[in-house]
């Protein structure tokens, strides 16, 4: 499906939470863009600020510890950080929707399945009818392949299996028809069937409504099925950007690289990413250069010094490939896989 | 649901089974209860008749299942207090005036509870939070007789503003409903809060934020129904906290309840009707506990289907 | 407060990348103070425990030797001298040498009480997790039965019957505690049964009690003890209210319930008769709470308010 017009673009946003080490600047001036139709990956280890990105996407940061402090988040070109709390209220669910990591618990077990789902419904939509709530309830989770949800509708979150539950979130997600949908690592709770349908269902649904949706994953197994572009998050930036074929063909960032070679087969499915060497940065006491400087086998002085800009990747003749390294030319672009 | 009622039924009548026999055996512990019921001057004959009319003399156990038989039939024998009028109809007599006191002390209490509850779990860490921390604190540490005397010498007497004893109009319930439901208010208090705390951090808000349900919505009617459940069967608790309350606090205000009227009945042995309302009291108790976990199986779904 | 605030006051945690330790900064501040007890634990000493370890030594006055001439004399600052700090009663005791006496009362109640209270509990508890079967149902039952009796009028009635003293009060309370023991442990035991370690000492050939004491209770131990911190403010409360009723600890031994009871009639005229020993049962409580609060933040946070 080719891609239509920018819908979301995010510039240099930052997020910042007091913590009892101090300052977190869990996303520390995030760029990227998004088109209509488009699927974006967000890669990235814990605490590489993706999952923050996304919250402050929505605006729902935890308060009062985090805040948003700088940057724009433009949707069809108005800014979500000018709106005031009401106007950005009615843009969750409708304008921009999220899927959470947990399905177990991302329902609440005292409301019946309908309710849940008519209810994001009809607070986009005042005055439906009761029976009108009901049958968009029982249409919506027949998109998701829920089966008999003229029964569904009357369960429990209690009653219904993981897999289940995750589609029951997926369709209260695509109940108003979002133009963007955030998935925060919505399998990671599943077991590897059940996942494979639903990145199906993700990818059908998307399909049907031309929906476009940033996927926050670790998994590079995901990314490589789900995503036509791909951010690299280390210590709150991107340090990467590209083209799917691009990172994965020509990974530029050196953190990429380390991250794409300890995945033994980019098609298979991993747990962990995590055999570079050295942790992950302290969040509240970021190394002053590049953040992945201690852990890089090329860094010199000036990583460790200065922050390094964002510039084309060597093969950005391709397509729009970006890394923030200084040492892009001396890295090379041999494959790393091979 | 019939299954859970069931079963829930089958233990409260265990309970009252057994609160049975310690009604019964009470008689028994503190002695013959001829003795109490005999003029002074009576000789062994007269007691040795009353024990044989009364059966005191038959094996302790067939004088139970009398003892039983007659309560499963409303007759707990009559009031040596006040003679000629059953032991039973005498507590009945009471009972309204307890039961409009602890009632009006349990709604008032909730009404103030649960929103600040709520509130100072929303408003956590704030001033509002620390000012609530405060009431609690001192609402459990308190004892209940000695805040109504303090209530009755501020409020009654100094300041005039409230009558100090018995029952009346709306003013005098304001003074023993405040001193019975400061714990109650304090405990709920608590109980919501933290509840609360643990909801609001739970996914399904998270989830519900991310409809783009209103905050308001989110806070009284997603969390408040799942942190409630906590607070719910604390009312079990409350309405024997506030039965048993009502002994003092009655005695205290001068309130014409059943409570006050188990103080007189102890003082004066009168054993029928302190029996009957043990017995009272304890079935109350018993209602009470079981209206709360139908109610508990009505908001938790989880219940209702097991 | 700007509507912006206002929509996301209840915060989300992040999912995948909590950085460690998230909380706002004034955190550390608060932890800090709540880590370190130091009022309360003060005012249980000052209040508490060396008034009832000294009260001979300390006390001014003979708490049970009145002198008539000088009844009712107020406190200090309020007309009287430092003769009498806190005034005294009607018949001319020294109110702070009945509430220094009181002290020890207070003390010696909660502790025997709770002791015997905990040991028996306890011990059914463990008794009825290890083994289940026929004990666990008959144990359990009578802990569903003890917590769904109304206490204080059963307590009330157990006075009555054998007659007020210091025996009494003790039996009361550990009436009213063994079953919050019993079902805590048991579903403690419960749980621990299962574990590895149990199941290589039986392995090894170690005989049930051994296993009992050496390998169950000291993974109970904590438990036990933030309850048997939690009750003692409730105790002393329960003894009070007790002792106000007349079926506590009699007269004229200087309890502080006693004490409140005393000056109820003369809560107009001579006020400072109920207010000390009152503020006296509120103070300790209220150290208490927060300290039982501490306990169980350090030593069992998943221990729910009992």
């Amino acid at each position: 499906m080719p891609l239509g017009d920018t819908i979301l673009q995010v510039e240099n946003l930052q997020t910042h939470i007091d913590t009892k080490m101090g300052l977190v600047k869990a996303v520390d001036g995030v760029s990227f863009s998004l088109r209509r139709g488009e699927t974006l990956g967000i890669v990235g280890e814990s605490g590489s600020g993706k999952s923050m990105t996304a919250l402050s996407i929505l605006r729902l940061v935890p308060r009062p510890a985090a805040r948003i402090v700088g940057g724009r988040v433009m949707l069809n070109g108005e800014d979500l950080l000018s709106y005031d709390a009401e106007r950005m209220r009615r843009v969750r669910g409708r304008a921009i929707s999220m899927v959470l990591q947990d399905p177990q618990t991302s329902l609440n077990p005292v409301y019946s399945i309908g309710g849940q789902i008519t209810e994001a419904i009809a607070n986009q939509q005042r005055k439906l009818p009761r029976l009108e709530l009901l049958k968009r309830a029982v249409a919506a989770l027949k998109t998701v392949h829920v089966a008999a949800p003229e029964q569904r509708v009357r369960d429990y979150p209690h009653q219904l299996s993981g897999g289940m539950k995750q589609r029951v979130v997926a369709a209260i997600a695509n109940s108003c028809e979002p133009q963007i949908l955030i998935a925060d690592e919505p399998t990671t709770a599943l077991d590897a069937t059940i996942q494979a349908q639903y990145l199906r269902l993700l990818k059908e649904i998307q399909q049907e409504s031309g929906l476009s949706i940033i996927f926050i994953t670790h998994d590079f197994g995901i990314v490589a099925n789900m995503c036509d572009h791909v951010a690299v998050m280390y210590g709150g930036r991107v340090v990467e950007y590209g083209p799917v074929r691009a990172i994965f063909n020509s990974p530029a960032h050196p953190y990429t690289r380390a991250l794409l070679s300890s995945v033994p087969a980019v098609d298979r499915t991993v747990d962990r990413l995590y055999s570079i060497p050295g942790q992950p940065p302290m969040l509240w006491d970021l190394p002053r250069g590049c953040r992945f400087a201690p852990r890089c086998e090329w860094a010199d002085s000036r990583c460790h010094q200065e922050y390094p800009p964002t510039v084309p990747s060597l093969d950005a003749g391709q397509a729009a490939h970006t890394a923030s390294c200084w040492k892009l030319e001396d890295i090379g672009l041999e494959n790393v896989r091979c | 649901m019939r299954r859970f009622l069931a079963i829930r039924i089958a233990q409260s009548l265990l309970a009252m089974l057994a609160i049975s026999v310690i009604a019964f055996g009470m008689t028994h512990l503190s002695g013959s209860p001829v003795d109490s019921m005999l003029p002074e001057d009576a000789g062994p004959e007269e007691a040795a008749q009353l024990t044989r009319e009364l059966g005191l003399d038959r094996p302790i156990h067939v004088q139970y299942f009398k003892f039983l038989g007659r309560v499963l039939s409303g007759n707990m024998g009559d009031s040596i207090m006040s003679p000629g009028a059953s032991a039973l109809g005498v507590v009945m007599d009471r009972m309204p005036a307890t039961l409009l006191l602890g009632g009006f002390a349990i709604i008032v209490s909730t009404i103030i509870a649960i929103p600040i509850g709520v509130l100072t779990a929303v408003y956590r860490d704030t001033a509002f939070d620390a000012a609530g921390k405060i009431i609690a604190l001192l609402g459990q540490a308190a004892p209940p007789f000695w805040l109504g005397i303090v209530l009755i010498w501020v409020f009654g007497v100094t300041l005039d503003w409230f009558p100090t004893s018995g029952r009346g109009g709306f003013s005098h319930f304001v003074l023993p409903a405040i001193a019975m439901g400061w714990f109650q208010v304090a405990a709920l208090m608590r109980i919501t809060r933290s509840s609360m705390l643990e909801v609001l951090d739970s996914e399904y808000i998270k989830l519900a934020r991310v409809k783009g349900v209103p905050e308001s919505r989110i806070i009284w009617v997603h969390a408040l129904r799942n942190a409630a459940i906590a607070p719910l069967t604390y009312f079990g608790v409350i309405a024997g906290i506030i039965l048993t309350g009502s002994v003092v606090i009655e005695t205290v205000f001068v309130w014409p309840g059943a409570g006050q009227l188990a103080v007189e009945a102890i003082r004066a042995r009168d054993f029928p009707v302190v029996q009957a309302v043990v017995l009272t009291f304890a079935a109350v108790f018993i209602l009470a506990n079981l209206l709360v976990d139908t109610l508990y199986a009505y908001v938790d779904p989880r219940i209702r289907y097991r | 407060m700007s509507s912006d605030e206002q929509e996301s006051v209840a915060p989300i945690e992040p999912g995948s990348e909590r950085p460690p330790e998230p909380q706002p900064s004034s955190g550390r501040r608060r932890a800090r103070w709540r880590n370190y007890p130091v009022v309360s634990i003060f005012i249980l000493v000052a209040l508490l425990v060396f008034p009832a370890i000294t009260a001979d030594w300390l006390a001014p006055h003979d708490p049970l030797q009145g002198s008539i001439p000088d009844r009712r004399e107020p406190p200090v600052f309020f007309g009287g001298t430092w003769e009498y700090p806190l005034g005294t009663d009607r018949i001319g005791r020294d109110i702070l040498s009945r509430i220094i006496h009181g002290a020890k009362v207070s003390l010696s109640i909660s502790l025997i009480g709770i002791f015997f209270g905990g040991v028996l509990g306890t011990l059914l508890g463990l008794l009825a997790g290890y083994f289940r079967g026929w004990l666990d149902a008959v144990v359990m039952r009578l802990v569903d039965i003890s917590l769904a009796l109304p206490t204080i009028l059963l307590a009330l009635v157990l006075a009555v019957s054998v007659g007020p003293s210091f025996q009494t009060v003790i039996i009361v309370v550990v009436f009213v505690l063994w079953a919050f023991y019993a079902r805590q442990v048991r579903g403690e035991v419960l749980s621990i049964r299962e574990r590895d370690f149990v199941a290589r000492a039986r392995v090894a050939g170690n005989s049930h009690a051994r296993i009992i004491v050496r390998h169950i209770l000291p993974n109970v131990a904590n438990t036990i003890i933030v309850l048997a911190t939690l009750q003692v403010g409730s105790v002393i409360i329960l003894e009070a209210a007790l002792s106000f009723l007349g079926v506590g600890i009699p007269k004229p031994t200087p309890a502080w319930g006693l004490m409140v009871a005393d000056g109820r009639q003369l809560i107009v005229s001579a006020w400072w008769i109920s207010l000390f020993p009152g503020l006296a049962i509120t103070l300790t409580v209220l150290a208490l709470n927060l300290f039982g609060d501490w306990v169980r933040d350090r030593l069992d946070p998943k221990l729910t308010q009992v």
